[in-house]
């Protein structure tokens, strides 16, 4: 295969490109005259995913960040099926940050159900060009050529032709419109819809994949920086004499001091440069810093908590309302309340931040573990007072994100420093770093009452929700909930209750807030699908049962109709519908998974949840043990997932194995401030789940659809921290309202 | 002083404090031992001295003089080790940044303990973090690998 340097490949495919409407509808090549110049001659790109070289290697470009959930695999499944192409003679090359391939941001779990159509029609409009080059060639209609598994057959003689074949002669032809272009069947998918093993397994597991953390550039420096403890804190003094002994030590630089609104600009602080990362680590440790901590020197997490308590007692800002709620709780034959608190998180992914740069004086090029390139160029280019054209963005891998790497700060960190040093510079965060100095899961508080009539339904449902919002990092008058994030799993309530009212609570914040892996659901599925277990336990009933009851009857939920602000994770409302049909689906069949029924041994109990995020619908049951010392382990998870039409099934699977995990995590972690500073700093303060917390096993079962595609990476966190609590619950007769779950619980 | 780094003789004359962790990436370019918390908290720095495990990330140069340093690199002496074997199996990796310290922790684990039950495995794994949650996968790998060594 040849390879290609980027500046020629950028410039082959710029003047390709023909836009309208999808970016991805091109034509297939420039004129001859650019051909010459490019060393790509002999290759030839049929679409901005694709290119196919004379040898018939065929370069599938992944225009999304690999952070564990097998993209780069399911996007060249996606490619291969419908290009009909061999998977063996499958590249993947990694695109860089530009817009020509639509949204890049890898988040918000939608890069398959954003890419699969397009995807497959771009596979499928070059199969179909590869037929018009066979039939060109051999002077015979296109119908009588059938492509398959990288070959070309003229059916009436046999006669075949191989892919790499038909470059040349396809590369003299229009490429057909990928919006018209026949898409195989279901019946006839080859990859798509298997547990196709992922492309880079063999890197991983030798230790050759390369991820932000592990760029090396000729002459580069690495940083590390000393950042204000509290937000939006300056250096008051600084005493550098002994970082500048240390052997290896380059220099030490100010950045420039950050103030509100934080965004994605640079924290500020002090940066320690040197030629390994030992000497810069040693030498930013060495740094005698005096910090001017400033306003958010007041905050205090556990006060905080308090004040977002005393908010959701209080009357707050209507969300969604139907019903006479006040009239129902009035007459309920029992009114039950319950307040939850959650508090901040950290993404905490394996691989801290890190990013290099190179900068001169026209163009700027970055190599970051980042999830979103796009932003990340805009961002380095604003930093560096650059057009957005001077600057190009190599996406690594990621060793894993959750959301903290789709915060391009790291990147504008090296950027900047590059800029000052003229040498290359890879800024690598630390632990502490990241823990310290992170874009926070925000902290929440919320109170929910209900009424039973004396049958033990639930007749009224008066849900208050309080927290600081993400919006406040980008503008600091922003002090409510927004709307995007009450969408997750707060303003579209599934349950059927005659009389409801949901409403919102004001928060200033006073840290970086910003997504974790499924944001706001954490917090809203860890209340309402608590509290639909503490309704159960009221109306006595089992919980299981109880929750199909809240549920109701299978219907779709219009909020738009019924006039609630409702963006449905970004896609239309008619395609997929909130369907309480599929969510009461993934409860039975989760039920049955687990055998919910059956006898359990001594000192085990199950507990149940269900939450529809990210448009897909997942049911979590959690089964645990707990000793007379207190102590839990989770023998079993169960998960039902149905997320439409899926790619890779052993994905999948993974995802929601990760995805519960993740969860208990979030139930377990916990990151407090004093004084505005960040308490925890490391693996030892701040708990993840270690293998032995793990749950013995997780069997997902995956809910067979056509359905339209669906989120697969964020959807089954949100149910598994309230099946846990609610298992807890069983097992103890203790509630737990407010995160972390401890250890070891307390014993009476 | 002298180490050997997955066979290959090599002569050190840096600090002796600096952690085998940053030899290797900075001065060897040996990228696949992981960074991942600096404080033998997480174990995505694991590499053999001497076949044992350690977290390099808090092991200095000076306590490697003269002996024998396995990275994930390494492993296998350009083989597939059964253990990575094993990890295709049950196609472990997710993000795949701590794997190179899981397989290097499972490796001298399973060449001390061949057969080892489960509860065995979680206590000699407990020190490596997997934040995408590989866990019970991981588990199964290294008892496929303990049976195909059997
Ligand atoms: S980096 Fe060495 S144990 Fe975490
Ligand atoms: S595979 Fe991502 S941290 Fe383990």
């Amino acid at each position: 295969m040849n390879t290609v340097s980027n500046p020629s490949r950028r410039r082959f495919l710029s003047a390709s490109v023909q836009t309208s409407g999808l970016l991805l509808t091109l034509n297939l090549l420039p004129a001859a005259g650019l051909i010459a110049q490019t060393n790509e001659a002999s290759d030839f790109t049929p679409s901005i995913f694709i290119r196919i070289d004379t040898d018939g290697t065929v370069t599938v470009i992944c225009h999304r960040s690999e952070m564990g959930q097998q993209i780069r695999t399911s996007v060249a499944q996606i490619i291969a099926d419908e290009l009909e192409a061999d998977w063996a003679r499958i590249v993947i090359e990694q695109a860089t940050g530009d817009p020509i391939y639509g949204d890049q941001n890898t988040d918000g779990s939608r890069s398959i159900r954003r890419n699969l159509t397009r995807l497959r029609q771009a596979g499928a409009s070059a199969r179909q060009l590869l037929r018009q080059a066979a039939a060109k060639t051999w002077g015979v209609s296109v119908d009588e050529c059938d492509a398959s598994n990288h070959l070309v057959t003229h059916q009436p003689s046999g006669r075949t032709l191989g892919y790499g074949d038909l470059v040349t002669a396809a590369a003299e032809l229009t490429l057909p419109d990928p919006a018209t272009v026949e898409l195989k069947t279901r019946q006839q998918w080859r990859y798509i819809g298997k547990a196709v093993q992922s492309v880079d397994i063999d890197d991983v597991i030798h230790g050759n994949a390369i991820y932000g953390f592990d760029v090396k550039l000729p002459d580069m420096q690495i940083a590390v920086i000393a950042r204000p403890p509290v937000l939006f804190g300056q250096v008051k003094q600084i005493d550098e004499q002994a970082v500048r002994k240390i052997v290896g030590v380059t220099g030490v630089v100010r950045l420039p001091a950050l103030s509100a609104p934080a965004g994605f600009n640079a924290l500020g602080g002090v940066a320690v440069l040197a030629t390994n990362s030992w000497a810069a680590l040693k030498g930013r440790d060495a740094l005698n810093i005096e910090w001017e901590h400033g306003s958010n020197a007041s905050y205090d997490s556990n006060q905080y908590r308090e004040q977002l308590l005393a908010t959701s007692r209080k009357l707050g800002t209507l969300v969604r309302e139907h019903g006479d709620v006040d009239a129902a709780l009035e007459n309920a034959t029992q009114r039950i309340s319950a307040e939850y608190t959650v508090p901040h998180l950290s993404q905490a992914p394996m691989e801290p931040p890190a990013a290099a740069a190179r900068v001169d004086q026209d163009s700027a090029e970055i190599w970051a573990c980042t999830q979103t390139p796009q932003a990340t160029r805009r961002e380095v280019a604003r930093a560096l007072e650059m057009e957005e054209a001077q600057v190009t963005v190599n996406v690594t891998m990621l060793g894993g994100a959750f959301g903290r790497k789709s915060k391009p700060d790291f990147s504008v960190e090296a950027a900047l420093l590059a800029k000052h040093t003229g040498k290359p510079v890879k800024v690598i965060w630390s632990r502490e770093d990241d823990i310290k100095h992170g874009y926070y899961h925000s902290v929440s508080a919320q109170r929910i009452e209900a009424g039973l009539d004396a049958e033990g339904n639930t007749t009224g449902w008066l849900h208050r929700t309080v927290f600081p919002t993400i919006s406040s990092t980008f503008d600091p008058s922003q002090t409510y909930p927004s709307s995007g994030e009450l969408d997750l799993g707060f303003s579209d309530n599934p349950f059927e209750i005659a009389n409801m009212r949901l409403e919102k609570g004001e928060a200033k914040a006073h840290v970086r807030i910003g997504w974790l892996r499924s944001v706001a659901n954490v917090y809203h599925a860890f209340a309402v699908q608590s509290f639909a277990h503490e309704l159960a336990v009221a109306a006595k009933r089992d919980p299981k049962d109880y929750l199909l009851e809240l549920i109701g009857r299978s219907r779709h939920i219009d909020l738009p109709a019924a006039g609630v602000e409702y963006g449905n994770y970004g896609d239309p409302i008619e395609l997929y519908p909130i369907d309480t049909g599929r969510l009461a689906n993934v409860v039975r069949v989760v039920a049955e998974r687990a055998d919910w029924k059956a006898k359990r041994a001594k000192g085990c109990k199950l507990g149940i949840a269900v939450h529809r995020s990210f448009l897909t619908y997942v049911a979590t049951v959690v089964e645990v043990e707990v000793d007379d010392q207190g102590r839990w382990t989770i023998p079993s998870v169960h998960v039902a997932i149905d997320a439409g039409t899926v790619v890779n099934t052993d994905h999948v699977k993974a995802q929601c194995e990760g995805g519960s995990i993740y969860g208990l995590s979030c139930a377990i972690g916990q990151i407090t401030a004093t004084g505005g500073v960040i308490d925890q700093g490391n693996f030892n303060d701040y708990l993840v789940t270690r293998i032995n917390q793990a749950p013995g096993s997780i069997d997902v079962h995956i809910v067979e659809s056509d359905a339209p595609p669906a989120g697969v990476g964020e959807p089954s966190t949100p149910p598994f921290a309230p099946a846990f609590c609610n298992a807890l619950y069983e097992a103890t007769g203790q509630r737990i309202r407010q995160l972390p779950v401890p250890l070891r619980l307390p014993v009476s | 002083m002298k180490v050997t780094v997955n066979g290959k003789p090599i002569d050190y004359n840096g600090d002796p404090q600096m952690p085998v962790l940053w030899f290797l990436r900075d001065e060897l370019d040996m990228t696949g031992t992981k960074f991942g918390c600096g404080m033998a908290l997480c174990g995505a720095c694991t590499v053999h001295l001497d076949g044992q495990a350690i977290r390099s990330c808090v092991t200095p140069m000076s306590a490697a003089a003269d002996k024998k340093i396995t990275t994930i690199e390494g492993l296998g002496n350009g083989q597939e080790h059964v253990l990575q074997k094993a990890w295709k199996t049950h196609n472990v990796p997710q993000c795949g940044y701590c794997q190179s310290g899981q397989i290097m922790q499972a490796a001298s684990f399973l060449a001390q303990n061949p057969n080892p039950s489960e509860s065995e495995i979680d206590v000699a794994m407990t020190g490596n973090i997997c934040r995408c949650g590989t866990y019970t996968r991981i588990r199964a790998a290294i008892k496929t690998a303990a049976e195909d060594l059997a």
